[in-house]
């Protein structure tokens, strides 16, 4: 009994484990991967224009096209009229070549039935634009299944006509936008929990018991709290006739035709976002704050230090792993913040998880969206890697 | 001198335990106003019991809407709990074995799902679901939610493990206990605080979830987050404070019970002894 059990308990663990890792590779690893593709993949005008790309791709791309590629055009143009996509057809080419919209549904309403040995001249005669080497160049380009454009795209960048890699119109930098002022926020959330949070370990860590036990209760009831309902709260607190304000209002600090705007924009998300994540700056530093031996400062004091000194010399230094841990995980969290910013942002409160929702749910370029999913996905790992190397991602603590 | 910087101190920790309660502590009242506004009506500060009413509670038990949601919420939680605890709790046996191969590795992967953002997470399976067939179904959600709860419960039973010593599942095979008999008489008694821990953390990580909710599910599957969502970025009412309010003392509840939990296993294990 005992020789079987431990001849089979060398593949228990490995059993044991299997169904849940098998799980997370389809469910999640999978769905990541593909994400991934999507990214650089891209068929629809490939799809929709089959041999005119496939002639295309051995266009030389200096003269206009031959008659073939008119008539192949002509009859997939045709096609797509009846099945009533020539129009995301059109929005998709001229994302490439700009202005070149109309051209499609133009040329849809007047080609058919069309027959002609010269096409150009026909196809030229209903919109000139078709003369046009650059429409070609963009039709191509469109065509092509797999491309960086949503990486260039999601950094502000363009290929320009000669196919140089060129910065967008300054007006069009949307964007990079978006990325400073992710990283500024996670930066000043990560400060704002270390300062406000820091303190609150403090206190939980040293004073008595039962007080200890509801002071930490008030730290995770919040943390548990649905993000919505927290976010709903702060709506009610930080209108301009809300709460907060009647208070200012009340004691006179601000007066009341000068109500502060403190919602719907940046203020609001960065109030709210510290409020939602200090519990993991809390939470870490508590538990490392209430192991150092209290005799340390005592002994400090004995020898001489005063309570800065003391404090600086001895106590701070034994407390930054969990306050270190903490503030990373706060700003890691908060590079990937969406809920919170959608809801109390405003427009400038917006972070570039939003933009990920919009280009998604909103402008359906799924491509873009899936880009920047994983610029913000590989940010992340890079940075939880820093955290793995520091504290230990199997250190986190729920409770 | 030191005393004036301890009372600065002392303020500024009761500041900041206000601003980390406060959303808490401001909903719950003003979902009890009998106005539809969001600030407290001069009544209600006279504490004038005509100020108060249950109306927006009595607005969600009206609400074709809103008990679809408590239904979805309750039962896509209670499903995804379930795939969550069984997967996760039999990893964790796995991965806290002294004899696990590559374990750094499978716990980083095991772990991985929590540490992503959930808007990534979301716009992977949004596209994965869509080509196979998972998108608007409460399945997809279901094994969505059950992806991001296991490694909560991986995490507790493990830490419940971490004391346990392997070496009496060798001491019952001897006894001639099969390796079931040994699991569910030896090991089970053991973890069984880790794994009803787990399990909550896994149901509230669901029934709170929205993002992924909101790529993924169709009207028919919308849960509660869900329309509070809708119902904060369309037109906000105050039964949405009184939903809230729900979901606090929903939190209170659960929290209670995991520390109920905890002192219970203590006292148990002292017992035991």
């Amino acid at each position: 009994m005992l020789a079987r059990h431990d001849r089979n308990s060398r593949f228990r663990p490995i059993s044991l484990a299997l169904p849940l890792v098998a799980f997370i590779v389809i469910t999640f690893l999978m769905p990541l991967g593909n994400m991934i593709k999507e990214s650089f993949y891209d068929a629809e005008v490939a799809d929709a224009l089959p041999r005119t790309i496939r002639l295309l791709n051995d266009w030389d791309g200096v003269e206009l096209p031959a008659e073939e590629v008119y008539r192949a055009i002509a009859t997939e143009i045709v096609v797509l009229q009846e099945n009533r996509t020539i129009g995301r057809i059109g929005i998709r080419v001229n994302r490439v070549v700009s202005g070149t919209r109309s051209v499609w549904g133009k040329t849809a309403r007047r080609i058919k039935g069309i027959e002609t040995d010269d096409m150009i001249t026909a196809m030229v005669g209903i919109d000139e634009r078709w003369s046009d080497l650059a429409l070609w160049q963009g039709i191509k380009k469109a065509g092509q299944r797999y491309s960086a454009k949503n990486y260039l795209h999601a950094v502000d960048l363009t290929r320009g006509d000669d196919g140089a890699i060129v910065r967008v119109d300054e007006k069009q930098r949307v964007y990079n936008t978006l990325y400073r002022r992710t990283l500024y926020v996670a930066t000043a959330v990560t400060l704002l929990c270390l300062v406000i949070g820091y303190p609150i370990a403090y206190a939980i860590a040293h004073t008595p018991p039962i007080l200890s036990k509801i002071l930490l209760l008030c730290v995770l009831v919040p943390f548990w709290t649905s993000l919505l309902a927290r976010a709903t709260s702060w709506l009610v607190l930080l209108q301009s006739q809300g709460v907060v304000n009647d208070l200012l209002v009340w004691f006179g600090i601000v007066p009341d035709d000068g109500r502060l705007s403190l919602i719907r924009n940046m203020t609001g998300t960065l109030i709210a976002m510290t409020q939602n994540l200090l519990p993991f700056v809390v939470l870490p530093t508590y538990a490392v704050l209430s192991s150092i031996p209290p005799t340390y400062m005592r002994a400090a004091a004995s020898l001489g230090a005063n309570p800065v000194q003391a404090f600086v010399r001895v106590y701070w230094p034994q407390s930054l792993p969990g306050a270190a841990s903490g503030c990373l995980l706060v700003f890691i969290l908060s590079i990937g913040f969406f809920i919170t910013p959608a809801i109390v942002g405003g427009t400038d409160g917006q972070l570039i998880s939003n933009m990920i929702d919009y280009q998604i749910n909103r402008a359906n370029n799924w491509g873009l969206g899936a880009a920047i999913s994983v610029i913000v996905l590989l940010s992340v790992l890079i940075l939880y890697v820093v955290f793995d190397r520091w504290v230990g991602v199997d250190r986190l603590k729920l409770s | 001198m030191w005393n004036v910087g301890k009372g600065v101190l002392t303020l500024f920790v009761v500041l900041g335990f206000i601003f980390l309660v406060a959303p808490l502590l401001v909903i719950i009242p003003l979902s009890f106003n009998a106005e539809p506004y969001f600030t407290f009506t001069e009544g209600m500060l006279r504490l004038d019991s005509e100020a108060y009413s249950l109306r927006w509670y009595r607005a969600i038990f009206e609400s074709e809407e809103w008990l679809r949601a408590i239904q979805n919420s309750f039962f896509i939680g209670i499903c995804a709990t379930i795939v969550a605890t069984v997967l996760g709790t039999l990893a964790a046996l796995g991965l806290n074995d002294p004899r696990m191969p590559f374990r750094r590795f499978v716990s980083a992967l095991i772990i991985s799902p929590i540490v992503t953002p959930i808007i990534v997470v979301a716009v992977g399976l949004y596209f994965f679901y869509t080509d196979i067939g998972l998108g608007q179904t409460y399945l997809g959600i279901i094994l969505a939610h059950a992806m991001i709860g296991a490694p909560y419960v991986v995490i507790t039973v493990s830490a419940s493990l971490a004391n346990f010593d392997y070496s009496l599942m060798r001491a019952a095979a001897s006894l001639g206990a099969s390796p079931w008999t040994a699991f569910r008489r030896v090991q089970l008694p053991n973890i069984s605080r880790g794994v009803i821990t787990g399990a909550l953390f896994a149901f509230i990580n669901s029934f709170d979830e929205v993002v992924i909710v909101y790529f993924m599910a169709g009207v028919e599957q919308r849960t509660i987050p869900r329309e509070m969502w809708s119902g904060i970025r369309e037109e906000i009412s105050p039964t949405i404070l009184a939903i809230a309010t729900l979901l606090i003392l929903f939190v209170i509840l659960v929290l209670i019970s995991v520390e109920l939990l905890k002192s219970f296993g203590e006292k148990h294990k002292l017992s035991a002894n």
